[in-house]
């Protein structure tokens, strides 16, 4: 009768494992896959595809060689995948874009340690050097094939923000304009934002105070439409999905705040005084870099805690 | 008042035996009462093998202040006083009584003479109660206080926030009057301080039991949100009062003193009665246990004969433990002893009993999240990886009173509440190397200084 097994305390777990996060999260982006398909075709849900299976697939290998346990079940590198592939225009040569996915995964993710060990966003770090190495095919933006009115076609529409009038608002706002896959849509990117908050999964305050500094700061830096400057480019699709990154952002409420103000500001400055379409990729990897220090600055005050002498 | 309140967990009720009223089992044929039931010192035996003992009949007294004296539970033989292996993992003395099955009561049994605070806090420790929600503290140490108008506040803690146990549901249902009696004796004896009733809001049942029962206004019955761990001291003391417990304090050095419902129920008891502690109602429940109820146990019972007396398991049982899930103690066999702090019994079937294999941490910040006295596990888990006592006291471990919520939120299914146990005695062996250097500096010091004045 000394079958038992002796643990401490607590004896039941909660039902959120690392899995289900992921799984939220790929729920999530579900909005943002079916309206690049709607936009671009499917060649958009190929290279998703085959993006999430790159990513997988070098967790998978690299593990193995490695002799480490094999962590793909935990979904993130499904994530990462779906990620990287929203962040490229849908004329990506497909070897470029597994290029992206062998960085991510191998050099950001597993290098330092697989899951929770990487100091940089993965997905972001990719974009980034498919866009240093491959400037071209990245910004190559193809426009929707909803496109209808002119002023979206001229250029992107990050190009043309002097030419656009509030009148175009919605088609910019359902994606009906040049981009890469992920980011055209802000709707469908909204209500992905909304699943993971009722969700509980992210909380609110990196995604709305990092678009709402944008806004105030491309007014401040003299834009002249930053509402517009919002709804394009990658400010919503970064503040939702990129900033969000538990890895890589801040621990507590304060932390968070400050994060998302530093991306906010960093992404306006960026934008209005070097003119660089990376500017919401680059905001972010700057503030996880600080991720550390703020961590440090913004501890929790222990209940009851007494000061040490 | 407005205030935030504390975080927490979610963590389910399953409180399917809150309807069942106690039953009482049958005498078991013998019982193995350890002399380790509280906090403190534990009890000294004062009787030899071959004694015949009586239901309350003295078998032990109290080892010091903070300890209790023990009684016997069933009348019968003392068999043997030996050694047996405690939930703590450490050995301990223990009397075992044969039991006639006769329950003969001892003669010497009369309610106590109470007529002061002093006859007061005698009686409370003369009848071997300690705190019955689980801590076992003895009772009589906790209300002796250095000046009654340090007490601002009585909490009688009746959140019961464990899943699983309903025994101080019971309490609350059966002796509710005892309960308020309780509170009359402490309002005489201990300055008139303001009592709050804490139950909480899944009890519903209760909380109508003592509006009912409180039209005097006695007392202020305080619905909790059902949100664990409101039991928990901190927790309790601050969401009825907005009081802070200090770091390294005790709940008076905020004006409060906890006390369970069951334990004053017990207490109005034996002031009319002057029947010792000797049997405690224990809820009995987990996926393994054929049918879960609240039984009448007497102390020193062995868990197999309680099991046995709920119809035995359905399935074999992979792990038993003392108290709830979330901060109960496993145990290594079922000979363990029901104990005066034994509030409920559970055991789970394999599947229930499974832990999962811990996975990397993601950095999500759930476990601060929920940390009701606002620590950081994670962050306390690094320092403890790397064995840094200063990051650990500045992280204040020391706070942490390891009811659970962490672990039971990490999606990463890591054991934060282990981890911060063994980061504590990190932490005492940092504190204790500092002072150590600190006092050696002062030596060589006050030695130069004398050197330096020859």
């Amino acid at each position: 009768m000394s079958n038992l097994t002796l643990s401490v305390s607590p004896h039941i777990r909660g039902k959120i494992t690392t899995r289900t996060i992921m799984l939220d999260v790929i729920i999530a982006m579900c909005p943002v896959l079916v309206m690049s398909v709607y936009h671009f075709g499917f060649r958009a849900l190929l290279l998703e595809l085959i993006s999430a299976a790159a990513c997988v697939a070098c967790e998978y290998v690299w593990e193995k060689l490695r002799k480490q346990p094999i962590t793909v079940m935990d979904l993130s590198a499904v994530v990462t995948g779906l990620m990287l592939a929203f962040n490229v225009p849908v004329t990506m040569p497909i070897w470029e874009l597994i290029v992206g996915d062998i960085i991510a995964i191998i050099v950001v993710k597993m290098l330092f340690g697989g899951i929770g060990c990487n100091f940089m966003n993965p997905a972001l770090v990719g974009r980034v050097a498919l866009f240093v190495s491959f400037t071209g095919d990245m910004t190559n933006y193809s426009f929707s094939r909803h496109v209808s009115v002119d002023a979206l076609t001229s250029a992107t529409p990050l190009a043309a923000l002097d030419k656009l009038n509030f009148g175009d608002f919605w088609e910019l706002f359902i994606g009906n304009h040049g981009g890469v896959m992920g980011e055209v849509c802000s709707l469908a990117i909204l209500i992905g934002f909304v699943y993971l908050v009722v969700r509980k999964v992210i909380k609110p305050i990196i995604p709305l105070t990092y678009m709402g500094t944008t806004l105030l700061f491309s007014w401040i830096f003299g834009q002249n439409q930053p509402v517009l400057a919002l709804f394009s480019g990658g400010v919503i699709f970064g503040a939702v999905f990129m900033a969000t990154d538990y890895v890589t952002t801040p621990f507590t409420n304060k932390g968070k705040l400050i994060f998302g103000i530093g991306c906010g500001f960093l992404t306006a400055a960026i934008r209005c005084f070097s003119n660089s379409a990376g500017g919401v990729s680059f905001a972010i990897l700057i503030m996880n870099l600080l991720v550390p220090y703020i961590n440090d600055l913004t501890r929790t005050r222990p209940f009851g805690g007494v000061k040490a002498k | 008042m407005s205030r935030s309140r504390l975080p927490g967990a979610r963590v389910p009720h399953w409180k399917g035996t809150a309807q069942m009223a106690p039953r009482r089992m049958p005498v078991p044929p013998e019982v193995a009462i350890p002399m380790s039931m509280n906090i403190g010192a534990p009890a000294k035996p004062v009787v030899k093998p071959g004694d015949e003992v009586k239901v309350g009949q003295l078998i032990a007294e109290a080892g010091g202040f903070v300890s209790s004296p023990i009684y016997a539970s069933v009348s019968g033989k003392v068999k043997r006083i030996d050694e047996m292996l405690g939930s703590n993992g450490r050995f301990m003395p223990a009397v075992v009584i044969t039991s006639d099955g006769e329950q003969t009561v001892y003669e010497g049994i009369a309610p106590p003479e109470v007529t002061d605070l002093q006859s007061f806090l005698a009686a409370v420790r003369d009848s071997g109660v300690v705190g019955l929600g689980g801590a076992g503290f003895p009772t009589a140490a906790k209300l002796t206080v250095k000046d009654n108008s340090l007490i601002k506040y009585i909490i009688v803690n009746g959140a019961e926030c464990e899943p699983y146990v309903t025994s101080d549901t019971r309490t609350m249902l059966d002796d509710a009057p005892y309960v308020m009696k309780g509170v009359e004796l402490l309002k005489k004896y201990l300055g008139d301080p303001k009592v709050i009733i804490g139950i909480e809001d899944n009890k519903p049942q209760c909380i109508k039991r003592f509006n009912e029962l409180n039209t005097a206004g006695l007392a202020e019955i305080h619905p909790l949100p059902s949100l664990y761990p409101q039991g928990g001291e901190k927790v309790l003391i601050y969401n009825t009062t907005g009081r802070i417990v200090p770091e390294g304090g005790l709940p008076i050095d905020a004006g409060a003193i906890v006390i369970n419902c069951t334990t004053l129920a017990f207490i109005a008891k034996y002031m009319e009665t002057g029947m010792p502690l000797v049997e405690k109602v224990v809820t009995v429940d987990g996926s393994a246990v054929k049918t879960p109820d609240n039984v009448i146990v007497p102390i020193g019972t062995p868990m197999s004969a309680v099991f046995e007396f709920c119809g035995g398991f359905k399935s074999e049982p992979r792990k038993v433990f003392y108290g709830g899930p979330m901060m109960g103690i496993a145990v290594p066999t079922l000979d363990a002893p029901i104990m005066k702090n034994t509030n409920a019994i559970v055991a789970l079937d394999d599947k229930d009993a499974h832990i999962p294999e811990p996975t990397a941490c993601i950095r999500c910040g759930l476990c601060i999240d929920h940390c009701p006295l606002n620590l950081m596990p994670v962050e306390i888990h690094e320092a403890y990886e790397k064995r840094d006592g200063a990051m650990l006291e500045t992280l204040k471990v020391n706070l942490c009173m390891e009811c659970g919520c962490c672990s039971f939120v990490c999606p990463a299914r890591l054991n934060h509440v282990q981890t911060h146990k063994l980061a504590k005695n990190v932490l005492r062996a940092y504190q204790a190397e500092q002072k150590a250097a600190a006092e050696k500096k002062k030596a060589a010091e006050e030695a130069k200084k004398e050197a330096a004045a020859k």
